[in-house]
């Protein structure tokens, strides 16, 4: 068995268990939930550190058959690619289950459901089968509709939970068409994603079948990762989520659709992506300009941290577009980067709703003198929410910038502005209604976040940022030559000038990030 | 091969008649056992005939090639057969709501058994009108067998106008195809069809016979009485026809399509008519489920959307089509049934069908709310369910159609599939959501459960989740089946 099987499993099977427990124990059920979510977190961080970085194919595989009349079979694997974001999303849920607290009513329910989603993001981000991959996220996805359905907050949940159905049902249902047209023109006859992959380096797809799948990819992962204009749900679903549920949705579900581009779309059908990569471009623009400047409009701040959550997917958008090692590298980096973040900033606003009833940031103020580690916390997410160094998601940005500029010179220009001017804007804004000014009288007996237990998920997030923030070289080193093989199945025609240009433009580039 | 090919059917009829004799010695407190000695019964003709080396697997023809034995009979047998035991443990839970005449109900769906049982074997034209009556016959009966509730007498009148006006067009159709061929068996019809390609009255013939089936899948424009039917028709019998009748009715289309006319059907026309047919069954059922508030009829209407989607696979026209319909069936048996089991044991008073009936099942019986919980969940094809591997299965099967062909209408046809799924998960999940998280709950009381009918809410749970899980066996079998339309 390989530890990855573990990793996504422990969720699964305690999800099973919890089914066995009478509801009334909610200590248990909370325990069990909380032990399963961090046997897999401590089980993620013993696989990264054993990781080793640019081995060829696979490590940690595992391979069962299933279906073999069509070549489905449940095949876990990690690479540079998806090793971060595993670790990544086994971290984010053990911390989302510890902030589940906040949770009173139906709690068995709710650790089932979030136990689910948890276990199933974890399955798809290690599948190395296309079924499985599809599969395991909507595993994941379902129990998020009913947790904002049930659990949800505000007047509006009933909508949110409505419109964010529906958004990301076609989203997955579209990328679905996408993936079994893929899996029927490949003509591996399996649903293998190395065997794919490899045969597609024989045979390539016929152009006008690319020019036909790559769409329903795009747009139906776009959709799962809010793409402007598909990106409504986003602010309206985290707004009315339960904390727990927006930190794993926005954090590490999301990423699913981004990682499905760079995973599967890119190295097998190369030419229709480079069609699409300008429009992708400057879709990205609509995400970092118009939403950021949406979120610079926002009274709410669980609104405010959505838009931004948003606005943030453009960076790793332009990164993919820009179609070179150097901006896959870093979209890679600011997806793991972002995770932490959301999970993060969704936690903290959680916290200050629990404890104020609402996130108006005008009733909101002075809240420093009163919460003082969850109010610091607070200001450390929304610097490195507007890019500042020393967190894991200025690494990521740069990297980006660096990878675009040469493809995208004005776009990369205008993505820039958006993300100093506009993202430091909003942040500070909010950091400052919220945080600083005159307490109102009502909120003067609430009070922080006291034991260690209540700490911790808010502790080991920011942890999480600071390290790969000041430490980048342990993703890179692994994600690198991983995305070399992904940067050159998707740039087929210029693989030899490619890599010229593309050593030319890493010298420079790593040295400005030691 | 000879007559002793038909022993499974006449051993079920056998089975039938002694149901009905028995009423005459039988006391009417042991009524029961009556049912659970006829489930006992068809669970060895399942373990005898229909296992790996029964009787029925000795594949060939009888009675001048009207009958057939080969994997696509050997496949619906044992659907029809699993899904009679489980509505017969159905109609036990139901007896106390029928006011007279039990044994003759259990009877009569062991007839309308043996009907589906000959509907998998017709290979005829005589055969199939003769085993579509069988069916419908004891149907008509059945729905209105609550005599004294105003509604099952209306499902019945409804059900007897409608199925009667579509058995004349399917006799109509028939008497074309004979007149123009002068064939009735499938094989020799197949063999003479492509000359009659352009034969108008030909065509006319099959349409006919194409509306007569339509009926009994429920497919658009022939799916007016299926709410009705379903709302107004004891629980059992809506059951059986939701999965039984619709069944009956795909294995005949499956042959007419792919055994009697294949030169005919594997045309550009053909294809786009079935292409409509199943886009607008898709949207029309799950369009007019949105506002029902009763129960079975939501089901009524939620089975014009599955016919819709059973007959993508017939419309990709191709082996991997058929078979996903097959294995489609299989999920969907259980499924529907679990349903309709939940449905009997809840809501024992009648009139209260209404979704808010619900309201509180969680409380009242853990068992019973999870099993309708699964149950809407594989409907919408949710994983890791039987709907959600089904409806990949038949997606899978139309694009693979679309590539192959080049046709348009299959890649508009997937995408209406997909907006008819998204459109499910609104109603379905308004039922999880009734059980689970409704405000006010009037009727807290207990549900007690008897073993058999834990039995079969148990069965239907593990049938989800296996076919589900491990698709694998019946993929094989749906696989083997649907070979043999190629032969």
């Amino acid at each position: 068995m390989s530890i990855l099987t573990y990793i996504l499993g422990w969720p699964l099977v305690a999800a099973l268990v919890l089914m066995l427990v009478p509801r009334n124990y909610r200590v248990i059920i909370r325990a069990i939930a909380v032990l399963a979510t961090l046997v897999s977190a401590v089980l993620a961080v013993k696989m990264f550190a054993q990781f080793v970085p640019g081995a060829n194919g696979y490590q940690f595989e595992q391979q069962i058959p299933w279906v073999e009349s069509l070549g489905i079979s449940y095949h876990v694997g990690v690479d540079g690619l998806n090793v971060g974001l595993i670790l990544m999303g086994a971290i984010v849920a053990f911390a989302a289950t510890l902030c589940s607290w906040e949770i009173q009513t139906r709690e068995k329910e709710f650790y089932i459901l979030l136990l689910v989603m948890s276990g199933g993001i974890l399955g798809a981000f290690a599948s190395l089968d296309l079924f499985f991959f599809y599969f395991l996220h909507e595993l994941a996805l379902v129990p998020t509709f009913i947790m904002i359905g049930v659990w949800g907050r505000g007047e509006r949940k009933n909508y949110a939970t409505f419109q964010i159905t529906l958004y990301l049902s076609i989203g997955a249902l579209i990328a679905l068409i996408g993936l079994i047209a893929l899996y029927l023109q490949s003509g591996a006859n399996t649903f293998d994603i190395p065997k794919i992959i490899e045969h597609a380096k024989a045979n390539p797809l016929a152009v006008n079948a690319q020019n036909f799948i790559f769409p329903l990819l795009l747009f139906g992962f776009g959709i799962l990762v809010s793409l402007w204009p598909f990106h409504s749900w986003a602010p309206l679903g985290y707004g009315a989520a339960p904390s727990p549920t927006a930190m794993l949705h926005a954090g590490v579900l999301k990423k699913f659709g981004l990682y499905g581009l760079i995973r599967i779309a890119l190295p097998l059908m190369p030419q229709a992506a480079h069609g699409w990569m300008t429009f992708l471009a400057w879709l990205c623009l609509g995400n970092i300009l118009y939403v950021g400047w949406v979120a610079m409009r926002q009274k709410d701040l669980n609104l405010l941290i959505g838009n931004s959550s948003v606005a943030h997917m453009g960076f790793i958008f332009l990164g993919i577009a820009s179609l070179n090692l150097i901006g896959v590298t870093g979209a890679v980096l600011i997806m793991i980067a972002h995770g932490f973040l959301a999970a993060l900033t969704f936690a903290l606003s959680g916290y200050i709703y629990q404890k104020t009833g609402t996130l108006e940031m005008s009733k909101l103020g002075g809240l420093c003198r009163q919460l003082p580690f969850i109010g610091t916390a607070l200001l450390m997410a929304a610097m490195a929410g507007c890019g500042l160094p020393g967190f894991a998601n200025f690494v990521g940005e740069v990297t980006v910038f660096f990878g675009a500029w040469t493809v995208f010179p004005f776009v990369t220009g205008c993505a820039l502005w958006g993300a100093l001017l506009i993202g430091a804007l909003y942040m500070l804004r909010a950091v400052r209604n919220i945080l600083h000014g005159p307490l109102p009288e009502q909120w003067n007996s609430i009070s922080d976040a006291s034991n260690v237990w209540r700490k911790l998920p808010y502790a080991l997030l920011l942890a999480s940022l600071f390290v790969f923030g000041v430490w980048p070289r342990l993703l890179t080193e692994k994600i690198t030559p991983d995305a070399q093989k992904i940067v050159a199945m998707a740039n087929p025609a210029m693989e030899k000038p490619g890599a010229v240009a593309i050593s030319e433009i890493h010298n420079p580039q790593s040295s400005t990030r030691n | 091969m000879n007559a002793s090919s038909i022993t499974l059917e006449m051993c079920v009829i056998a089975l039938g008649t002694i149901l009905m004799l028995a009423d005459f010695w039988m006391p009417a407190e042991r009524k029961k056992f009556a049912a659970y000695t006829a489930i006992a019964a068809l669970g060895g003709l399942l373990l005898i005939s229909l296992s790996g080396d029964g009787v029925c697997s000795v594949f060939g023809t009888a009675f001048n090639g009207a009958f057939v034995e080969d994997g696509l009979a050997l496949f619906f047998k044992r659907f029809f057969i699993v899904a009679a035991i489980l509505v017969l443990f159905m109609s036990v839970e139901f007896s106390d709501r029928i006011a007279a005449g039990i044994s003759e109900y259990y009877s009569l769906t062991v007839f309308a058994l043996a009907g589906m049982l000959f509907a998998a074997s017709a290979n005829d034209f005589a055969m199939l009108f003769v085993s579509i009556e069988l069916i419908t016959i004891t149907f008509y009966v059945l729905v209105s067998f609550q005599r004294s509730r105003l509604g099952s007498l209306e499902a019945g009148v409804k059900y007897l106008i409608l199925g009667a006006l579509s058995s004349a067009f399917l006799v109509f159709g028939i008497a074309l195809i004979w007149g123009t061929t002068g064939k009735l068996n499938f094989n020799e019809l197949a063999a003479v069809a492509a000359q009659f390609e352009t034969n108008k009255m030909f065509l006319l013939g099959v349409l006919f016979v194409m509306v007569g089936l339509g009926f009994k899948i429920a497919a658009f424009p022939f799916q007016i009485w299926a709410p009705d039917v379903y709302q107004g028709a004891p629980t059992p019998t809506a059951a059986f026809l939701a999965v039984g009748s619709k069944a009956a009715g795909f294995v005949l289309l499956l042959r007419v399509l792919f055994m009697a006319i294949p030169s005919v059907v594997h045309t550009h026309a053909w294809a786009n008519l079935l292409i409509v047919i199943s886009g607008i069954t898709i949207l029309y059922g799950n369009l007019c489920a949105i506002p029902q508030r009763n129960l079975k009829r939501l089901l009524g209407y939620s089975s014009i959307a599955h016919a819709g989607y059973l007959l993508l696979g017939v419309a990709a026209l191709s082996t991997s089509g058929q078979a996903a319909v097959l294995y489609y069936l299989a999920g969907y048996l259980f499924t529907v049934l679990a349903a309709f089991t939940v449905i009997c044991l809840v809501m024992r008073q009648t009139g209260a069908e209404d979704i808010s009936a619900l309201a509180g099942l969680n409380q009242r019986s853990p068992l019973l709310a999870a099993t309708m919980m699964l149950a809407m969940a594989s409907l919408a094809g949710i994983p890791p369910l039987a709907g959600f591997f089904g409806k990949f299965l038949l997606l899978k099967s139309v694009i693979e159609a679309a590539q192959a062909t080049g046709n348009h209408g299959y890649y508009c046809l997937v995408f209406t599939a997909l907006v008819g799924v998204v459109i499910s998960l609104y109603y379905y999940f308004g039922v999880i959501r009734a059980i689970y998280w409704s405000k006010e709950t009037p009727d807290l009381s207990p549900i007690a459960l008897s073993s058999p009918a834990k039995l079969t809410v148990w069965i239907c749970i593990a049938g989800m989740f296996w076919i589900g899980l491990f698709p694998n066996t019946v993929l094989n079998l749906a696989n083997e089946a649907a070979q043999t339309f190629s032969r």
